[in-house]
């Protein structure tokens, strides 16, 4: 029972519940009761959430977990570390797996969806390696997991299994795999300079081992695969083409597991392997924070003319994920703590956003925000939230979105960035510009809409999750350390990379 | 008893295909019941013969007591002993697949069996041998069975197995030439000897224009580029029943052979072998791009299995010339790796053939829901030759990868890079057909009791999935075994 119990397996635990429950789902699914398949689902999350929860304490008190099962490869072991990182984006990949699950349950019945064996079992397949990803220990753990997320998201883009499912599923799969592939030749790289991949707060790689024009081709080499899946421009073009995947699926995408990952991925090339100073000496963060400033501006303007909802969501998704990557590029204790939270604050803010559209579009069957006049009054909880959320990701105080954004905003001020400055209140006027229309064109009191004359809310499995991710989306602004300690966990990894340094 | 396994291993299958025919006559099924016996025999043998292997060291086995260099020795290090182990198994599999294709005569089905049984004999004793002369008699016995199961698999089968005998021939010429001019110098046919005397010097040009004919003979015989011209035919039309092991086994076999000339006879302090290795990576090059290419523009699903295969030769190719001994590694596991993949992909490509009688791709629409499991191989087997963690296709490119690095043969990694995103074009395309397009609504052509196929085709499925899995999870295991050979030879 020292298995069950004791503290350096549960990051194991955690990634083999899921993927346990992936396969039982894709075995059982067509056998079983369409009930007892998703009860697969809710017990596996049910159970990820306690085995990750139950490690926060360990963690805050500063125990590094950590576990080494064998050697994957000659010299390098398949291991997991659970540092506050890694521990931040568990919580949020976890906690919103449930919630994803049971407005999955809602969604897929109350649109009559076909495969829901392959999409529950591709879903839990995903958050295995999602979580995967957050306690790998090393640069090949890491990809195993990375390379495993990409081919898992695969059947859920193209869930439909029509011509443009199928031709955004070859778009997501070119972007990734490619990206990936060139990861992996960095990799060999950098174990062949470093002869070593374990990850260091701080880095490993000097200048010595990787001299200039290396380090940055190196440095493009790894980021690559992380700008791919967190969308930054010009790699983000799969992200609005995945838009035709059933609303869930692009909450997974956009919120709890695949952009993030992209987010992580960057987080650790940059501060983990890297580390600030051969970032900063190779130009690579530079570089890659004027790329990322260039996303959120541009990814917003195109936000302003979709008038297609989700696809409206997408651009802001793409810009919101580049806060994270400038976030960490400035490279400051601070900007890294806000890079971090943001990863939890936009993921409760997207994920309420996506889920009213799925909601709306489940209910009234509409895609377009100009169809959706007065439809305020048919749906009034749904659309509250929506307005919640919309202030949240303008960055309005009490709002989730404001801590992060404050954050990345110190850093970039002691490490004297005005522009950077500038972007992000930039930005923030223009999500309110994206966002705000669709507000009031919904509760638009005048026009009487006939399709939205009486009250009808989607079905209570979508309808509470949504809620449910509002309302911690607020709470997480006025007390960001409530609960799971999640802005704690931010300080501390900022200060862990940084500390040495100084 | 223990001592003589390593012949024991190949007699049996030998012995079976002596005897198969003729008993073939008294019963119809109990010449196939014996070449079962017998290949799980040997199965059985070599694993025991790879664990004494690994403790004991190499085994060095005089048959029929005449001491070498005179008598005909079989050396058995750890390297051959996995590959001994990769043959057993993917010959047990394929001999139990068998069953289900071609001919339904007692005297046709009773022939097949026993030259699959003689294939598995060939490629057994090319392995193990120690022995110049040996090497060219179980060479010959290899193409010979191998003419004969290509032409097996219908007319067009017979046009290619007329092709690559002639082509064959030449190669097997080809060898004895090298190793004839090797004789005249040297006057000894024991590998172990001839190394020794090579090795004093003064043989240069000797070597040189043995070197030249081996690597023409090998290439042909393993379908390296630009020599592989007979194979696409030969492995798509081959009796289907025997393809995994004709695809999935018998190129790899005279690569080891390569391997053990240029690293262990000629040894890489020769200066014409380092020119060679160079030659050597510039055919794996072309080969794995040309291979993928090919592969890209088929939709019959046996010529893209068989156009990867030469690209896929490339990767073992590749590794030899880098020449380190994490690259050569690489190149082992590869071989092993691969032979589950091809195999395992050939016996998904015969299950779906022997349910719904189609090889076209085309055809393949949604079959997942009525083959789950065949289809989940397919897929695993196809991500392993893409090279997606945790497959056994990863690791042996990582370690090919690796090799490179040390050697800063940068061009070596971009091509790894490129050629995995090819295979991934041309897998996908196959993937996106089982699991997207609308179903074709073919005629299901067996569907008794409750499972999705026989048993004897179930079992080759599952196990290529555990080992394809299998050997990737646990490469570092093999890797060392490997190792207790490669480490100190090459470069």
């Amino acid at each position: 029972m020292t298995f069950i119990t004791a503290i350096e397996y549960r990051p194991l635990l955690a990634v083999m519940v899921s993927l346990i429950a992936s396969g039982l789902i894709y075995v059982l699914g067509e056998h079983i009761r369409p009930n007892a398949r998703e009860a697969i689902t809710l017990i596996a999350s049910a159970l990820k959430i306690i085995i990750v929860y139950s490690m926060i304490p360990y963690v805050l008190e500063g125990t590094e977990i950590h576990l080494e099962l064998f050697s994957i490869v000659k010299g390098v072991s398949f291991a997991f570390n659970v540092d506050p990182a890694g521990m931040v984006f568990a919580c949020v990949a976890s906690t919103l797996w449930i919630l994803t699950s049971v407005y999955s349950i809602g969604y897929m019945r109350g649109h009559g969806e076909q495969n829901q064996t392959g999409y529950y079992a591709a879903f839990a397949m995903c958050l295995s390696a999602a979580t995967g990803i957050c306690f790998a220990a090393n640069l090949i753990t890491f990809f195993i997991f990375y390379e495993v997320l990409t081919v898992a998201t695969y059947p859920l883009v193209a869930h439909y299994r029509d011509k443009e499912g199928t031709i955004s599923g070859r778009k997501y799969l070119a972007y990734t795999l490619i990206s990936g592939q060139i990861f992996f030749a960095a990799i060999v790289i950098v174990y062949a300079v470093s002869g070593t991949m374990e990850f260091t707060p701080g880095g490993f790689l000097t200048e010595e081992m990787l001299p200039m024009p290396w380090a940055l081709i190196v440095f493009f080499m790894m980021v690559g695969a992380g700008m791919v899946k967190a969308g930054v421009m010009p790699l983000h073009s799969w992200l609005p083409a995945a838009m035709v995947a059933p609303t869930p699926v692009s909450a997974l995408l956009h919120a709890v597991a695949v952009v993030k990952a992209g987010a992580f991925c960057t987080l650790r090339v940059v501060l983990y392997v890297f580390g600030p100073t051969l970032a900063k000496s190779c130009h690579g963060a530079d570089i890659l924070a004027w790329m990322a400033v260039f996303t959120i501006l541009v990814s917003s303007l195109i936000a302003l003319k979709k008038t297609n909802l989700k696809a409206r969501l997408a651009f802001s998704t793409v810009g919101q994920l580049s806060y994270i990557v400038l976030g960490i590029c400035i490279l400051t204790p601070f900007s890294t703590a806000g890079a971090l939270y943001h990863i939890v604050a936009h993921a409760f803010m997207k994920i309420t956003l996506f889920m009213a559209a799925g909601a709306i579009f489940v209910t009234t069957h509409k895609k377009d925000i100009r169809e959706m006049l007065g439809l305020g009054k048919r749906m009034p909880v749904t659309m509250a939230c929506f307005t919640l959320a919309s202030f949240g990701i303008a960055g309005f105080p009490f709002f989730a979105g404001f801590v992060s954004k404050a954050n990345i905003i110190f850093g970039a001020v002691a490490m004297g960035k005005p522009f950077f400055v500038a972007t992000l209140i930039v930005s923030a006027l223009l999500a309110l510009a994206y966002l705000m229309p669709v507000v009031l064109i919904a509760f638009k009191k005048e026009v009487e809409n006939p399709d939205f004359a009486a009250r009808g809310e989607a079905s209570l499995c979508m309808l509470v999750p949504l809620v449910i991710t509002a309302i911690i989306s607020i709470i997480l602004g006025i007390a960001p350390n409530i609960g799971l300690h999640l802005f704690d966990f931010s300080i501390m990894a900022g200060n862990s990379i940084f500390t040495p340094l100084m | 008893m223990k001592e003589n396994i390593p012949v024991l291993i190949i007699l049996l299958p030998l012995c079976s295909a002596l005897l198969c025919l003729l008993l073939t006559g008294l019963h119809k099924r109990l010449g196939r019941a014996l070449v079962v016996l017998a290949t799980a025999g040997s199965l059985v043998l070599s694993v025991i013969q790879l664990r004494t292997v690994i403790t004991e060291g190499t085994i060095h086995y005089a048959v029929g007591g005449y001491e070498p260099p005179f008598g005909i020795e079989l050396v058995i290090d750890s390297l051959n002993a996995l590959i001994i182990v990769m043959i057993s198994i993917i010959g047990f599999l394929t001999v139990l697949f068998a069953e289900n294709f071609g001919d339904d005569r007692p005297v046709v089905k009773g022939s097949a069996n026993a030259i699959l049984a003689l294939l598995i004999t060939g490629l057994l004793g090319m392995t193990s041998t120690g022995d110049m002369f040996n090497l060219y008699v179980f060479l010959e016995i290899t193409s010979l069975s191998a003419y004969c199961l290509i032409a097996m698999g219908g007319s067009k089968g017979v046009v290619s197995a007329y092709r690559y005998m002639l082509v064959g021939t030449i190669a097997a010429t080809f060898y004895l030439l090298g190793i004839g001019i090797l004789y005249s110098a040297t006057g000894t046919l024991n590998m172990g000897d001839l190394s020794a005397i090579l090795n004093k010097g003064g043989y240069d040009d000797v070597m040189l224009v043995s070197m030249s004919f081996l690597i023409a003979a090998f290439g042909i015989k393993m379908a390296l580029f630009p020599f592989h011209g007979w194979q696409p035919s030969a492995y798509t039309h081959a009796e289907p029943g025997t393809r995994p092991l004709i695809t999935g086994v018998m190129g790899k076999i005279p690569a080891l052979a390569m391997f053990r000339y240029f690293y262990c006879i000629y040894g890489t302090d020769y200066i014409y072998v380092k020119y060679l290795l160079i030659l050597l990576g510039v055919f794996s090059v072309f080969g794995m791009l040309y291979g993928s290419l090919m592969a890209m523009g088929q939709s019959d699903i046996r010529k893209i299995l068989a156009y990867s295969s030469v690209a896929q030769i490339g990767y073992i190719s590749l590794g030899f010339a880098i020449g380190t001994p994490v690259a050569l590694a690489g190149s082992f596991l590869h071989m092993i790796g691969h032979a589950f993949m091809k195999g395992g992909l050939f016996f998904c490509t015969g299950a779906i053939r022997f349910k719904y009688g189609t090889v076209n791709i085309d055809d393949f629409g949604r079959i997942y829901k009525k083959m789950p499991l065949t289809c989940g191989l397919l897929v695993v087997a196809a991500l392993s030759m893409i090279g997606i963690p945790p497959t056994a296709g990863f690791f042996s490119k990582w370690y090919l990868a690796l090799g490179a690095a040390g050697r800063h043969e940068w061009i070596y990694i971009a091509v790894l890079v490129i050629s995995s995103l090819l295979n991934a074009v041309y897998f996908f395309k196959v993937i996106e057909k089982v699991f997207i397009q609308q179903d074709k609504g073919l005629d299901d052509k067996w569907s008794k009791g409750e499972l999705e196929l026989p048993l004897t085709i179930i079992l080759p499925v599952v196990v290529c999935f555990i080992a394809i899995l299998g050997i990737g999870i646990f490469n570092v295991k093999l890797f060392d075994i490997l190792m207790l050979t490669l480490e100190g030879v090459g470069l």
